[in-house]
């Protein structure tokens, strides 16, 4: 039972793992990006909980900061991805360009509210 | 507590004292100590000669011998003054001034050459001061130098010319365009008038002299009067730029009106009570704080005293030194006592004292000692008309035995100087009767002293105890609301006399330090209170307890003034009721209502705990992990930059909006270090524009490249 389980779990990731290499590179690149920024965010999570929350600020503005982008790449992915039909007419230079002006913004509100 | 008592009383005798402080002091020993301390020389001079003349004629009066030897630096100056033509007439009058007590060596040549300056100057002279400074020079260079020839062969018209300028008040103007008149002047005028008689060469008009005596009297009609029975000269006039005080003025007047006298015959009209007064207001001023004052003062003095002594008539004028020499200005005699506090038990002898201005002894005479009376009442005269006897020894007038009527009290003693020579009368003036207030203290005895705790309704007594307060008690009683409390003494002088003294207070204080304060009366013979406590039981705001209890009785002239604590009384009063008074808040310590604030310090807000540094590396090495993971999935996806645009205007494009990204970032960063946000925003639109055109080119390029892919 265990072992069919295991199995089971074996040939679910394997075949996630097989339908995701199909996806395009760009968007591995962006699901790439994701994890990065999300997993700087868990480690400055676990400084605070380590160290306590001051200077909270900071902290946030840390924090935010790779959520917001983690945010903003997950809406690049959308508009990027050829299988959104809704996006069909966004050229993804357009979708990119949108991008790099939102992260732009938000480092900006991010820097003044580091203190 | 006893000893703020004992301070308060020795005040009220020190103030008595200087109240009685009223009769004047001759000039004694603490002026020649003051007269050493205001006159130093600084460096060997004393700066000017006019205060080198103040200083050395003060230390000549005073008889100082140890005064500081100046007289070389002086005389060199007095020398360089009377050889230089261009020094100023008082420089000159200053000098001769000084040679006049050094007795420099200057030669006849100089002396010539500055009586022929001061002639020519007296010529022209209009101002006073002319008058006065070259008139008194020539007087000076004739008593120095006999060879010189110095006498004025027109003194009528000079007279004349000064006497023009006196206004008919008897005061004079400093020059004739001037017409503010002052009696400052008028002295500097009769001193100058009385040069001009002993310097002329043939007698004066003799009607001048008499209109001049006229105006004395008249100046001296201008005195004015001090309660304390001075006389003093000031302006009427308080012309801020010359103006002169009072004693200026006086002193003024006073060597005129002497010098005047001294060089002319014949009486002028002055009373001696008003020499007297004159006497009396430079002593009244005691030592003076500045020198100037202090040389008007001593020299003032001086002229009064020493106007018949140290300038014999014969010497003034050789025109006069055949006339009868009589004295015109009298000298006058000053009574002072040695202690005006005379305790009847140590059996103090009253002393007087009689003595010229400036201490030197007076001519046979006798003390009388009219009258005494207690002072406020005029009319009951303890003592009439006794005669003290003289000790020639000590020349002081005593009274062996105070007479069996004083008792100890304030009292107001009336002298009167006899002269036994009936010539002196013309010389010295007295002044009549002289008053001056007297203390007579005394140990005061105490007895019948007793403190005892009565049944209030049947007065009978209950606990009685005797009391002996020459020294401290320690009674302890013990009573209710519904008792009393009596204490009682008697009080008599030396005499046997009852004695009410000032102050007879009982004070009873609470164990809480509230204080209750009872005045003790008298009841003819002797002094009682009694504290019924029912009555007070209100005032004592219900307070039972242990009460101490003290006795103060104190006077002026009483020697054995006391504050005794006499024992304590418990006292068991009623419950307070409800709406019954608070006692008052203790009264606060006023060195703490007015003594130094606790100090404040500071309190700040503690910094909050920092982790350990190498935490916190540790940590940023870890947010850099997932970049390195990042970078390390790129290369196993296999990223690389074959979509870069190869063509020359793309890749610059595409380099440029790189390169307008990381200076984005970059500005962001500096706004986090240092920039604040203006100037950030400021810069973000010249690098947002540039981004966008940037950005708009190769994007837009990369668009239709791959537009073209997919047509194709």
């Amino acid at each position: 039972m265990v072992k069919s389980t295991s199995k089971d779990t074996q040939a679910l990731f394997h075949s996630l793992r097989s339908a995701y290499a199909a996806t395009p590179t760009n968007l591995k690149i962006i699901d790439l990006y994701v994890v990065f920024s999300v997993f700087t965010a868990l480690i400055q999570v676990v400084y605070m909980a380590v160290v306590g929350s001051f200077p909270f600020n900071s902290f946030l503005s840390g924090v935010l900061s790779c959520i917001g982008t983690a945010v903003l790449a997950v809406c690049l992915r959308i508009q990027v991805n050829k299988e959104n039909k809704e996006f069909k007419d966004l050229p993804p230079e357009r979708a990119f360009a949108d991008f790099v002006l939102c992260n732009l913004v938000l480092h900006l509100v991010i820097m003044n509210f580091l203190g | 507590m006893a000893r703020n008592l004992g301070g308060f009383l020795v005040l009220i005798l020190a103030i008595s004292i200087c109240e009685a402080a009223s009769i004047f002091q001759p000039i004694s020993d603490s002026h020649r100590s003051a007269a050493l301390e205001l006159f130093s020389p600084t460096d060997g001079t004393f700066g000017s000669l006019e205060e080198t003349y103040e200083a050395l004629r003060t230390f000549e009066i005073l008889g100082i011998k140890k005064r500081p030897d100046i007289s070389t630096a002086s005389c060199q100056s007095v020398s360089e003054t009377l050889g230089s033509s261009t020094s100023s007439l008082k420089d000159v009058f200053h000098a001769l001034k000084v040679n006049n007590i050094l007795k420099c060596k200057v030669n006849d040549e100089t002396f010539q050459g500055v009586a022929k300056r001061l002639k020519a100057v007296l010529n022209d002279a209009s101002s006073l001061l002319d008058f006065y400074y070259s008139i008194g020079s020539l007087v000076l260079i004739k008593d120095q130098n006999s060879e010189v020839d110095v006498l004025l062969h027109d003194a009528d018209g000079v007279f004349r010319s000064i006497k023009a300028l006196s206004q008919s008040d008897g005061r004079w103007r400093y020059s004739s365009n001037n017409p503010e008149s002052s009696t400052y002047a008028a002295g500097l005028a009769l001193e100058a008038l009385a040069g001009t008689v002993s310097l002329a060469s043939s007698e004066i008009d003799q009607s001048l002299i008499v209109t001049l005596k006229n105006d004395i009297v008249k100046l001296f009609d201008s005195i004015e009067k001090y309660d304390d029975g001075s006389f003093y000269f000031d302006e009427k006039l308080v012309d801020a730029r010359e103006h002169q005080g009072p004693l200026s003025t006086t002193s003024s007047v006073v060597r005129g009106f002497t010098a005047f006298a001294s060089v002319t015959s014949g009486s002028i009209n002055v009373p001696g009570d008003k020499i007297l007064g004159l006497a009396k207001f430079f002593l009244g001023i005691g030592i003076p704080g500045n020198s100037k004052d202090f040389f008007n003062q001593i020299d003032s003095l001086a002229c009064l005293e020493s106007n018949r002594q140290t300038r014999p008539c014969w010497d003034s004028s050789p025109t006069q030194s055949a006339q009868p020499c009589t004295v015109q200005v009298s000298v006058p005699l000053i009574l002072s006592l040695p202690a005006t506090v005379l305790s009847l038990t140590k059996k103090d002898q009253l002393k007087v004292k009689v003595n010229t201005v400036l201490g030197s002894s007076a001519p046979p005479l006798t003390v009388k000692l009219v009258r005494a009376f207690i002072s406020g009442t005029k009319d009951s005269s303890v003592i009439e008309s006794l005669e003290l006897k003289f000790d020639p020894e000590t020349a002081v007038h005593f009274l062996d035995v105070l007479p069996k009527s004083v008792d100890v009290g304030n009292y107001k003693f009336v002298f009167e100087i006899v002269l036994h020579d009936s010539e002196d009368k013309n010389v010295y003036a007295t002044g009549g009767q002289t008053q001056v207030p007297v203390f007579v203290t005394g140990l005061i005895k105490i007895d019948n002293a007793e403190i005892a705790v009565l049944d209030s309704d049947h007065g009978s007594i209950e606990t009685q105890k005797k009391l002996d307060l020459a020294e401290e008690n320690a009674v302890s009683l013990s009573a209710n609301h519904l008792q009393k409390l009596r204490l009682s003494f008697r009080l008599a002088t030396p005499r046997g006399n009852i004695f009410k003294p000032h102050q007879a207070f009982l004070k009873l204080r609470h164990e809480t330090k509230v204080e209750h304060i009872f005045v003790v009366g008298n009841s003819g013979k002797q002094f009682e209170i009694i504290l019924d406590f029912l009555g007070l039981v209100e005032k004592f705001f219900y307070l039972s307890g242990r009460y101490d209890i003290e006795l103060t009785v104190g006077d002026a002239v009483m020697e054995n003034s006391f504050l005794r604590a006499v024992g304590h009384v418990e006292l068991d009063l009623p419950e307070a009721p409800e709406k019954a008074p608070r006692p008052p808040p203790l009264a606060v310590d006023p060195s703490s209502r007015y003594g130094p604030k606790a100090e404040i310090t500071h309190i700040f807000r503690a910094p909050e705990k920092r982790p350990p540094q190498e935490l916190s590396l540790a940590f940023l090495g870890l947010t850099l992990l997932p970049l390195v993971g990042f970078l390390i999935g790129l290369l196993r996806i296999g990223v690389n930059l074959k979509n870069f645009p190869t063509s020359a205007v793309p890749a610059t494009f595409a380099l440029l909006f790189h390169l307008g990204i990381a200076a984005v970032l970059l500005l962001y960063v500096l706004f986090w270090l240092k920039l604040d946000l203006f100037i950030t925003l400021k810069t973000l639109c010249f690098l947002g524009t540039f981004l966008m055109f940037v950005g708009h080119r190769i994007l837009s390029h990369l668009a239709s490249t791959s537009a073209k892919l997919k047509s194709a």
